[in-house]
């Protein structure tokens, strides 16, 4: 049936990987037919999401934060959403129609998530008008603000990995060393039955 | 325990106390230590059979050794984290029951029966596996770590969690029974333009990661025993992607899909996650290797020095996603002066180093470290470099040196050093 070397498996039919490859690239390869308003998404984003992330995607508790943040990632305590961080329109709705709402994942249809992908990219103000309908069509026209803000690893090229010499043995440092934060302080540590360490 | 050993434990205490008073009746007690000098229960009374425990337990004065979580860490129990513990572990292999899991959409339960593996994209032929296809291939056994991107995450910002479980302890190491992933690529035939492969799990969150081909040609495995037996539910069961030396995001579990494309596909889990923000604002992405780490995992705050001065054991685990481990140091007074410690048993690429030092205390204050060296030359940064080079908020491959601040009477807590 197939040229494997081993004649194992078999041919997988049309709809099988239809029913299973729904990944989406930042290209818009693999985006199914379909659209969806602003208007609408806000409705379904309150009815299927809000509850965790927020009636304006500001998270409730320490669910995700999905809109804002913008211009804080060289902040202390940046706020990564999609309109501050993530670099792809596609992710989003690859991921929300892969495993969104948490716990009732594959219940919304195609045009679901692309009205409720029309409503994030409102609520990060990457789209401005109610009216505005994204589909498959415009899709690949929308960009995140994030998008060129990602390198590739370069971990190699940092001082200390550069520096393959052989490392200090002896009197490697000038003067005694000292403490500079304790994790006690924090106490943020699970406590166990039996000690104040967590086992 | 069950109903009868209960009972019969509640027997032979009630016998105890009763040969206790008989003896303070008679005459002098013999000298020395009465578990020696005294007749034990153990030594009179018969123990369980060998239908007792078809599937055997730890000893029950094992109880305390057990994955931990945190709770404040996520939003939720079902997407988080636990940790294995380290500190009351030795040698290289962790036991399948204390693997730390981290899960996104819980542990999915699958009947192998049930399960499916498909290929599909850039290749000849598309494919569906079932488990029994999948066990007709070549086999191979390998040992490797596997470490959370984000194990000791917590630390960037300074010392936070008090017990190297909690610090350090998002890694694992097993012997793992796969198929080359090489072999299932080349059975659907991949095309000359397939760059890349998109790996996707069948549980709730619908796991996804791009891998450059040339990593799946190498070393992965598609695995479906640790151990010596069928993985454990939270690792994945009935199979798994094993991607060695890279971060464990990548290991894909309940493993159902492998599509081979030209492209990676920027999912939410190269993109969100696991790219690690610099301080200039601009993040890394693709950090697949897990560079050089150690950490000392005993003594340590959950495992503190009860014996009092002289003769002592550190002991500790070292790893490095490039292969060996070639060496490493310890220090006892927060790396002014380092000593070679001894590397004992198998040197495996990609895999747990378990490392010694042996020495006299002297009782004194210590702030012990430990630093490895891989054979591919890197050297395990401090923290402060790390910082120095990438900030605060990378949350990711945090591999920096790890302190343990070691007092006279034998408590040990989690400190960060000039």
């Amino acid at each position: 049936e197939h040229d494997g070397a081993f004649k194992l498996g078999r041919a997988a039919t049309e709809d099988e990987v239809a029913a299973w490859d729904m990944d989406i690239r930042p290209d818009g390869v693999g985006l199914p037919v379909g659209s969806g308003t602003v208007a609408d998404g806000e409705v379904l984003y309150t009815d299927n999401c809000a509850v965790c992330h927020g009636d304006f995607g500001e998270a409730v508790g320490r669910w995700p934060v999905l809109a804002g943040g913008q211009d804080t990632l060289t902040d202390d305590r940046p706020e990564k959403t999609i309109g501050s961080y993530w670099p792809y329109l596609s992710t989003v709705y690859d991921y929300v129609r892969r495993a969104m709402p948490f716990g009732n994942a594959r219940s919304l249809s195609d045009d679901d998530v692309y009205a409720i992908t029309a409503y994030l990219l409102y609520l990060n103000d990457i789209v401005e008008d109610e009216e505005f309908e994204l589909s498959n069509e415009n899709f690949t026209d929308i960009h995140l603000p994030n998008e060129e803000n990602f390198i590739p690893d370069d971990r190699e090229q940092e001082a200390h990995y550069a520096d393959k010499s052989e490392p200090c043995m002896t009197d490697c440092k000038p003067d005694p060393v000292g403490i500079t934060m304790r994790a006690r302080v924090l106490d943020v540590t699970p406590d166990s039955e039996e000690e104040n360490t967590g086992g | 325990m069950d109903g009868a050993a209960a009972s019969r434990r509640r027997f032979l205490q009630a016998g105890i106390a009763g040969g206790a008073a008989l003896a303070t009746a008679g005459a002098a007690r013999a000298a020395g230590d009465p578990v020696i000098t005294e007749v034990q229960d153990w030594n009179r009374y018969l123990g369980d059979g060998v239908d007792a425990a078809p599937y055997g337990m730890p000893s029950e004065f094992e109880s305390h050794v057990v994955r931990r979580d945190v709770p404040w860490l996520t939003a939720d129990p079902v997407s988080s984290i636990n940790f294995t513990p380290l500190h009351e572990l030795d040698g290289i292999i962790t036991p399948n029951g204390l693997c730390f899991e981290r899960h996104h959409g819980g542990t999915a339960i699958i009947d192998p029966a049930d399960h499916r593996l498909m290929i599909n994209g850039l290749v000849d032929t598309p494919l569906v596996f079932t488990m029994q296809d999948l066990m007709r291939f070549p086999r191979e056994n390998r040992v490797y770590f596997l470490e959370c991107a984000a194990n000791s995450g917590m630390e960037w910002r300074g010392a936070q969690l008090n017990g190297c479980q909690f610090t350090h302890g998002m890694v694992h190491c097993v012997v793992y029974t796969g198929v080359p992933l090489k072999y299932l690529l080349e059975e659907a035939g991949v095309k000359t333009s397939g760059k890349w492969v998109l790996a996707e799990g069948a549980d709730a969150a619908a796991m996804t990661r791009s891998i450059p081909i040339e990593k799946a040609l190498d070393d992965c495995l598609v695995a479906f025993k640790m151990n010596g037996e069928a993985l454990r539910a939270e690792q994945g069961y009935p199979v798994r992607l094993v991607v060695p030396g890279w971060e464990g995001n990548m290991w894909v579990k309940w493993l159902r899909r492998l599509e081979v494309g030209d492209e990676p596909w920027a999912q939410r889990e190269e993109t969100s996650k696991y790219t690690d923000l610099l301080a200039n604002g601009k993040a890394r992405r693709h950090t697949w290797l897990m560079d050089v780490k150690s950490v000392i995992t005993t003594p340590s705050p959950q495992a503190p020095i009860t014996h009092g001065r002289g003769q002592t054991v550190i002991s500790g685990l070292a790893w490095s996603g490039n292969g060996r481990i070639k060496r490493v140091d310890v220090s006892l007074d927060g790396g002014r002066n380092w000593h070679e410690a001894r590397v004992d048993g198998p040197s495996l690429s990609k895999a747990l180093h378990r490392f010694y030092y042996d020495f006299q205390w002297d009782g004194s204050d210590m702030l012990i470290q430990s630093r490895a060296m891989d054979e591919a030359g890197f050297i395990q940064p401090t923290k402060n470099e790390l910082r120095a080079a990438r900030g605060e908020n990378s949350i990711y491959h945090n591999n920096g040196i790890q302190t343990w601040h070691v007092k006279a009477d034998g408590a040990v807590e989690n400190v960060e050093v000039s």
